[in-house]
């Protein structure tokens, strides 16, 4: 079938090689120093904070979210991360999750809003973040290793390509199921665009966009392996380290942090979507 | 001059409205352009005026396109061509901002499904028009409490809306339009989702409402009857058209066509008059000052068994029989002692319908009051028969 002799391959090592890298790479040094620096900061914010305050923080915030029963789950999940001696690696993953899922939704609910009100926006993002989501994450590991270097940032990355879709796409979704009615009656009492959708829009799509948050960080979470093998400390490297030493032990010791921090994670932002379900 | 005139106000929807537009003008039927070129006509060419102060009401079946109509006027939806003037300045070439101010400061609006902000309550969404306008709080909040007084939610304020039933939505929706001071307020279907006693009571209190705010008022509605009962005028559409407009007397008594005829021969006739319009003045009346002597003279003169007392400022006192006030003369009691005060008192603008009941288990006329509790007139059974077989008569009121 190779009519065309199409190659693609080594078009596109041409493109990056001489003209991509030259042009663009001082801007995405840039973005690089600057997202490291977040990693970092994150990542020693974390590490400060004794692990029993850390513990005790956290039980409080699901005791109100979620109550008793999310506040003792969360309670034993992060003695078992202590007591399984993973606590420095649990807190490199929260930290680029933690800042993966702020660049997912710095970017994500922005370009939601763009794509409600716009029909052609929409058009473009769709496609895009379909593209994003199905392209195997391996493709994208090798770009964003050539661009920014081994380490966290590339995983932040590697994750936002992978988490940002569901916040874009409930952000949309959110708003576009503003009902009729309430939209037109606030243009009738005479909005501009930007109080609709300050005002209307968006409080009201508040529940949708949190369930793209929560989803957010489930996928940011499951990143955490793959983002691994491009040096990205955390549990995943824990794991990663287990399969290449055949260390069963290990490996059940890593995937049953990355569970624990999931279900904490995953509880606590759905516990406070559901918060502003009841508001509204 | 009008508060809000419409003149050939055309919407069409589809692809090519232009196109369509000049098929229209030329005399094609919404249908032909329909099948010809995908297009709905919406609104064809409608064009009406309504005065300072006046219940406008927009009649028509669902299809019609009264709601695209209401839309129209605050652009809601743009118009295809046509010109809608409020207050004599074009709403439809005005520019976005002018829009926004026009429709702040003298449309407000009332939804079917009552469109209520669920994330506000009760106050933040009376409180929003002003809220958009830079209102500060405590003034906007002053107002938006006067409002929800003025439609009976006083208590309700930090309700959100949907713990509140269908009728005290909807009397937030209404609040939510008078908070804003405006002169005009545009109703789309406003009581249909009601259920029909919640119904007739939201009406009677728009009623009571407008005439003490002045409020122009444009309303929508499906319903023939709430059109007669609400309606100074009505406008009755059909297929985007406007067929007639009139007041309900003209609507009932001169339809236009067949197709308004059809509509109205099934129409209540007890339901569209009102007490105001079938009673008559008492013969005669007397005051405490006259005693029970005059009264009975007076009785005497018109042949008549009792006679209505009022006070010096025409407040209805009761009702005095021949028996009671001679009774009264001969024992030397005061004429407030005998006085009969059980008798039926009713509302100038009460639906005949109404009146029917009390009137078959009463022996003595219906009294009708103002809100003073002045008498206006009496009503007795003769007139409220007379009434559903004759229609009004006016005459014997003003006489």
């Amino acid at each position: 079938m190779n009519y065309f002799e199409l190659p693609l391959e080594q078009w596109t090592n041409t493109f990056v090689d001489d003209w991509f890298l030259p042009t663009f790479g001082n801007a995405f040094d840039s973005i690089g120093a600057v997202l490291n620096a977040f990693v970092d900061l994150v990542t020693d914010v974390l590490l400060f904070v004794p692990p029993e305050l850390f513990t005790l923080l956290l039980v409080i915030l699901s005791w109100r979210v979620g109550g008793k029963g999310l506040a003792i789950f969360t309670f034993l999940g992060m003695l078992f991360i202590g007591s399984v001696d993973i606590w420095e690696e649990s807190m490199h993953t929260l930290s680029i999750v933690i800042v993966s899922t702020f660049v997912s939704l710095l970017v994500g609910i922005p370009v939601g809003i763009l794509s409600a009100m716009n029909n052609r926006v929409q058009s473009v993002v769709r496609p895009t973040l379909d593209f994003m989501q199905t392209l195997p994450s391996f493709v994208y590991l090798i770009p964003a290793v050539l661009l920014f270097g081994l380490g966290g940032v590339s995983a932040v990355i590697a994750t936002f390509i992978f988490a940002a879709p569901p916040a874009v796409r409930m952000t949309n979704l959110g708003i576009r199921h503003v009902p009729k009615e309430v939209i037109e009656a606030s243009r009738a009492f005479g909005s501009t665009s930007k109080q609709l959708l300050f005002k209307v829009q968006l409080p009201l799509a508040v529940p949708s966009i949190m369930a793209g948050v929560n989803q957010t960080i489930m996928l940011s979470l499951s990143m955490a392996v793959i983002a691994s093998m491009i040096g990205a400390p955390g549990l995943g490297a824990t794991v990663l380290q287990a399969i290449s030493r055949v260390n069963i032990g290990l490996g059940l010791v890593g995937g049953l942090g990355i569970v624990v921090l999931a279900i904490i994670l995953d509880r606590i932002t759905q516990g406070i979507g559901q918060g502003q379900n009841n508001k509204s | 001059m009008s508060k809000i005139k419409v003149s050939e106000l055309t919407k069409i929807f589809g692809p090519n409205p232009k196109q369509s537009l000049e098929r229209l003008n030329k005399g094609a039927s919404k249908d032909q352009i329909l099948a010809d070129t995908g297009n709905t006509v919406g609104v064809n060419q409608a064009s009406f005026d309504v005065k300072p102060g006046e219940f406008f009401v927009i009649m028509g079946l669902s299809g019609s396109g009264k709601s695209t109509l209401i839309r129209l006027v605050n652009r809601l939806i743009e118009p295809t061509s046509g010109h809608v003037y409020i207050d004599d300045e074009d709403i439809t070439s005005m520019n976005k901002n002018e829009l926004i101010e026009a429709r702040r400061k003298k449309l407000g609006m009332v939804f079917q499904n009552f469109g209520l902000f669920p994330h506000r309550n009760v106050v933040g969404n009376v409180a929003y028009g002003l809220e958009i306008q830079g209102v500060e709080k405590q003034e906007r909040e002053q107002k938006a409490q006067k409002a929800i007084e003025d439609v009976g939610l006083k208590g309700y304020e930090s309700s959100s809306p949907n713990e509140l039933s269908g009728g005290m939505q909807q009397r937030v929706g209404l609040a939510r339009a008078l908070a804003n001071d405006t002169d005009i307020l545009l109703m789309d279907e406003a009581f249909s989702a009601l259920d029909p006693l919640i119904r007739k009571d939201m009406q009677d209190e728009l009623l009571k409402l407008q005439k003490k705010l002045g409020k122009t008022v444009l309303f929508i509605t499906h319903d023939l009857d709430e059109a007669l009962k609400l309606g100074d005028r009505i406008a009755i559409m059909k297929d985007g058209q406007i067929v007639q407009i009139g007041s309900s007397e003209e609507i009932l008594e001169n339809p236009a066509n067949e197709y308004v005829s059809n509509f109205v021969k099934d129409v209540d006739r007890s339901k569209v008059l009102d007490a105001e319009q079938v009673m008559r003045r008492p013969e005669v009346l007397t005051t405490y000052k006259g005693g029970p002597r005059t009264a009975i003279k007076k009785m005497e003169d018109v042949g008549a068994s009792s006679i209505f007392v009022v006070d010096r400022d025409d407040q209805f006192q009761g009702l005095l029989t021949i028996d009671d006030a001679i009774r009264a003369y001969k024992e030397e009691i005061p004429m407030e002692e005998v006085l009969n005060q059980d008798v039926h008192t009713t509302t100038p603008t009460t639906p005949l319908s109404d009146l029917i009941g009390v009137a078959a288990d009463t022996k003595y006329p219906i009294v009708v009051l103002d809100e003073e509790q002045k008498l206006l007139g009496i009503i007795s059974r003769v007139s409220i028969l007379s009434g559903l077989v004759l229609g009004k008569e006016k005459d014997e009121v003003t006489n």
